[in-house]
């Protein structure tokens, strides 16, 4: 343990109200901690900077999955174990589903928070290819109310994101149109299990007719975000799906992506890896015929 | 538990390994098991002494240079802390091993990164962070060398006058006069990576100092008296003023062999700055920084074949990183040299070996201790043979495999049996190995994952090379307690792989008790006597029989002085102990180690008998190369192995099963990647070893032959199964993909530069 204890302060309100009052009497000076699967690490290797610490642990309000005819809202506070026991995602919303069961080891999944993998930022996030091929919604609460705004929004640099300082993730929304769509996520990580991704695709796709009508692609460790293709999308749709055009997404993919060389793989690697997993989604999907 | 029936045992009936035995071959549980499982087990970050203070160590941040001054930042009350420096060592500042080049503390000089230099100490350890970031070193930075090749070059001489840590020259009759006139020449170049030990537990030590009792250190270590004797160096003390105390260890595989020796001086020369006891013990980044790996290698084969493939000469360079300290390069390079040829027979053997020195943290003892390495390039070599001379690599290799009878690259003759045909037999049909190459060579065509099958052949020489046991002339034995147990008398040591529990199989086994009545001395300087360290698979076969023949002489003692009779209880035999103890004031039987007969070994032609006894095995990989992640899976294995006598079928799979999978994190996972001579990668998050998911079924199967040398006729087992993963594992890419990888740890990344260096168009493939 690096991280010296007495050198960080921590709180634990226990209900919203009162963490949104500190966020807003003291905006930027706390640190919210969810189940601080990345915050103790940090701490562990000596590098937190956040001196005060206000804990969202067993806070019910941010603790909920609530399923409705046409949407799922989770709470921030909902681990990645409560994710996975939950029927309606295993169902509705088999990537989330799929994400959560990758991330980390149970431990960690019994702790880590869907709000905390959002806020924390990581190019690599697990969970964040799913959401935004299942076009999700991040609301956010401060003593102001509330707010959405699209999850493909959120993310607006390296560990940046478009919240306020007094703001706090309150819930992802996740809309049940997806159904009936082809559904593809696959996570190429260092080893098959407790591994942090090298690259990873999610993509939901609608054919009709022959054509793409809708397609959806989210990537983690392309950019210095998780971030939709759109580039690549706009290329497919519309389209025939046959080797054309499977070409011309690889094409734009490839001008899309811009991933990095770091301690954990190459630019190049992503790169073309990410290729690969298009095509082979793409290739499946033509080779499976006009399912919706 | 089994039921161990102690009575009515017929004693000499264990002279012989042949026959049957009770204890020997069982699985009885581990001797410190049920502790484990409690959690009472006590590791030396369990472990506080009153007054207890904690240290902590303040390295060098550039991989060369000279040391101008040393700040300490007026912001700390410096006065609250102990700080040690090379000034303050009372002997002298080495740590000693084969050499003494390694200071204990950097004085005026650093050559690797994280090299110890400045020591402190504090009663609240969180006090220890702040006080480290403000001593402050400036240097004066000297060009540094990081590769064999630089080191090579030797326009910076970072090491003696050459950068040569050591080397070596092995022949046999003359490779020179082969080349004109072989049907086939072959060559090929090697490499294999440094890997870290990944012990659960990391290295730490607790120290005390007084005038009176001199320097006491309770640790995780593997070798009491190795550290006892670097100690004595330290501290110029005599070797009763010195204590070395092993505590429950977590892990080693050879990383606790030398590094102790240097944590254990650092934390008595705090103990004894500061009057008070003194614990260390390393974060897991501080411990994959700072300790030793494995030798990295570079390993050039040149073979001349006939027209069928017999071998006629081989020609083997062979260079290891060494790092910026000898430790045990010369003893590392020594095995490697010794297994580079592979267990075939060759009339023209030369091989050139060299350990360099560079400027990164000293390489150390890695289970294998070199033979990996050597192994690692013969079994990829004979593949490459295979492909260029177009022949079946399994039918290369038993056509050129050592047989009993046929002299060894240092003309050892095998005189013990060698039924390697046999374990290839037996490996080909459990794994299926033909009628899976055939079915994947059809099925890949159209598949986007290659299957393939890879097999490398190996021995492991048991215990230490050449006259090495010689020289360390062990001694080991028993003694009887007050309380009516034997107690076996080693420094061997517990750190996982069983040596409590087999040496007490030994014991009970040669004296005709039960398990149960025997138990273990604590590995204590003060109490056990120097039988070696626990190294090189030599517990079971070297000291276990050095345990047997001191049971034996025991109940012969008794027979002769205290009225033992032929057949006897375990009650009869703890009377008599009674009897012999009143008669003699202890009951206590040593021996020392001896020789087996008709061994000659000459260390500077290095011609003789380089071991003792070989344990021999077969390794099977089934692999999956995904041509969209050009990721690898092993996705089965099958190992079968010859090691003498199974001691204890459950430990011995056990090492087998570890072995595996830690070679497979060699092979395909495990990269230490350095940065200007320092570990960047040094957290578990981006050190990537295997998972569970990650490492497939390991099928194991023993033939037994036992070691009349042995204890109990067991050879060793240990390091063995760290040797063969890795070739098999890119023997089996090659099947599956047509491409030879030489290098390892092979990373998607590396498999990926290749596709698009040969512009392999993946998306034809997968199509």
């Amino acid at each position: 343990m690096r991280g010296n204890p007495d050198a960080h302060e921590l709180i634990a309100p226990g209900n919203l109200d009162s963490v949104l009052e500190l966020l807003a009497k003291e905006p930027s000076e706390w640190t919210p901690i969810a189940g601080g699967t990345e915050i103790m690490v940090a701490h562990a290797a000596g590098r937190l900077g956040a001196k005060k610490l206000v804990s969202l642990w067993g806070i019910d309000e941010l603790r909920f999955i609530k399923e409705k005819e046409a949407s799922i809202t989770i709470g921030a506070g909902a681990t990645f174990r409560d994710l996975r026991a939950h029927p309606g995602i295993g169902v509705k919303l088999p990537l989330l589903a799929m994400a959560a069961s990758w991330i980390g080891c149970i431990a960690n999944q019994s702790r880590a928070t869907l709000g905390g993998n959002l806020v924390n930022g990581s190019p690599a996030a697990d969970s964040s290819p799913a959401l935004l091929v299942y076009d999700a919604e991040i609301e956010l609460a401060s003593v102001r109310g509330r707010r959405r705004i699209p999850y493909s929004a959120f993310h607006t640099g390296y560990k940046r994101n478009a919240m306020l300082p007094d703001e706090l993730l309150f819930a992802v929304h996740l809309p049940l149109r997806f159904a009936e769509q082809r559904h593809y996520l696959r996570k190429v990580g260092t080893r098959r299990a407790m591994a942090i991704s090298k690259v990873a695709l999610a993509a939901t796709a609608w054919l009709e007719d022959g054509l793409i009508r809708e397609v959806r692609l989210g990537a983690a460790s392309l950019a210095p975000f998780p971030m939709r293709l759109v580039e690549t999308e706009v290329a497919l749709l519309g389209r025939a799906l046959n080797a054309e055009s499977i070409q011309l997404a690889c094409a734009a993919l490839q001008k899309e992506a811009k991933p990095i060389d770091d301690i954990r793989s190459t630019g190049a690697y992503r790169k073309r890896v990410a290729i690969n997993l298009l095509t082979e989604f793409l290739t499946a999907l033509a080779t499976e015929g006009q399912g919706r | 538990m089994l039921c161990l029936n102690p009575h009515a045992i017929e004693a000499g009936q264990t002279m012989n390994t042949s026959e049957k035995t009770r204890i020997v071959g069982a699985p009885v549980l581990r001797k410190e098991g049920v502790q484990k499982l409690l959690g009472q087990a006590l590791y030396v970050d369990d472990i506080s002494r009153e007054g207890m203070i904690h240290g902590a160590t303040v390295r060098s941040t550039i991989p060369r240079g000279l040391i101008r001054s040393i700040h300490y930042d007026e912001r700390i009350d410096w006065d609250a802390f102990t700080v040690v420096t090379a000034a303050d060592i009372p002997g002298k500042n080495h740590i000693q091993l084969i050499f003494a080049d390694q200071p204990c503390l950097a004085d005026g000089v650093v050559n690797h990164c994280d090299e110890a230099i400045v020591l402190l100490a504090h009663a609240d350890k969180h006090k220890l962070r702040e006080a480290m970031a403000a001593v402050r070193i400036e240097y004066e930075a000297l060009p540094a060398v990081f590769t064999i090749e630089e080191s090579e070059r030797r326009e910076q001489i970072v090491w003696g006058t050459d950068n040569l840590l050591k080397s070596f020259l092995l022949e046999k009759g003359d490779v020179d006069t082969v080349w004109a006139n072989a049907a086939h020449v072959v060559e090929g170049e090697y490499r294999t990576g440094a890997q870290e030990h990944l012990y659960i537990e990391n290295n730490g030590m607790i120290a005390e100092w007084s005038e009176a009792e001199g320097v006491t250190v309770w640790g995780s270590l593997q070798c009491p008296y190795y550290v006892h004797k670097s100690l004595l160096a330290v501290f110029d003390l005599p070797e009763n003023k010195v204590r070395v105390i092993q505590t429950e260890t977590g892990g080693a595989f050879g990383g606790k062999e030398d590094f102790p020796s240097t944590l254990a001086a650092h934390a008595a020369l705090l103990a004894m700055k500061s009057g008070k006891p003194v614990k260390m013990v390393y974060d897991r980044m501080e411990d994959l920084a700072a300790t030793t790996k494995r030798h990295p290698s570079r390993i050039r084969h040149r073979t001349a074949l006939d027209k069928n493939g017999k071998l006629l000469a081989m020609d083997i360079d062979l260079a290891t990183d060494g790092g910026a300290y000898s430790t045990l390069s010369s003893t590392v390079l020594s095995r490697a040299t010794l297994h580079s040829p592979g267990p075939y027979v060759c009339p023209n053997v030369r091989i050139r070996s060299h350990a360099w020195a560079t400027n990164t943290v000293p390489y150390g003892a890695f289970r294998g201790f070199g033979a990996p390495q050597g192994i690692f390039a013969i079994e990829c070599h004979m593949d490459e043979i295979a492909v260029a001379l177009n022949m079946d690599p399994v039918e290369l290799r038993r056509g050129n495999f050592l047989h009993d009878g046929d002299t060894t690259a240092t003309e050892q003759v095998m005189r013990e049996p060698v039924i390697l045909d046999q374990l290839l037999e037996r490996a080909l049909k459990e794994s299926d190995f033909y009628a899976k190459r055939e079915h994947y060579a059809r099925e890949n065509a159209s598949s986007a994952v290659k299957r393939g099958m890879g097999l490398a052949a190996f021995y492991h020489g048991a215990g230490f090379t050449g006259s090495g046991e010689r020289y360390l002339n062990s001694i080991a034995g028993l003694d009887v307690t007050p309380q009516g147990k034997v107690r076996v008398l080693v420094a061997n040591t517990e750190f996982g792989q069983g040596t409590n529990t087999i040496l007490s199989q030994i014991a009970a086994e040669a004296i005709g008790i039960g398990y149960e009545d025997v138990e273990m001395a604590p590995a204590d300087t003060r109490v056990v006597p120097n039988s070696g360290p626990t190294v090189a698979s030599r517990t079971s076969m070297v000291v276990g029989k050095l345990i047997e023949r001191a049971g034996l002489q025991l109940v012969a003692w008794l027979r002769e002085e205290s009225g033992l009779e032929e057949r006897y209880s375990a009650s009869e035999f703890f009377a008599a102990c009674a009897r012999y103890g009143a008669a003699h004031g202890e009951v206590v039987s040593l021996c020392r180690y001896e020789a087996p007969p008709n061994i000659y070994w000459d260390d500077k032609t290095y011609r003789g008998e380089a071991y003792p006894a070989y344990a021999w095995s077969i390794h099977v990989a089934q692999v999956a190369v995904d041509t969209n992640t050009y990721s690898v899976q092993v996705e089965d294995f099958w190992a079968v192995q010859e090691v003498g006598r199974i001691l204890n079928p459950i430990l011995a799979g056990g090492q087998i099963e570890g072995g595996i999978a830690q070679a497979i994190g060699y092979a395909l996972y495990e990269k230490v990647i350095l940065q200007d001579g320092h570990m960047v990668n040094n957290q578990m998050t981006n050190y990537i070893m295997p998972t569970a998911e990650d490492v497939p079924p390991i099928h194991i199967f023993f033939e037994e032959i036992p070691f009349q040398h042995g204890g109990f006729g067991a050879k060793g087992i240990g390091e063995l199964p760290h040797d063969g993963p890795a070739p098999a594992i890119l023997n089996a890419i090659r099947d599956a993909t047509g491409v030879g990888y030489h290098a390892i740890p092979l990373m998607p990344e590396d498999i990926f530069a290749h596709f698009i260096a040969h512009e392999i168009n993946v998306e034809t493939v997968s199509a």
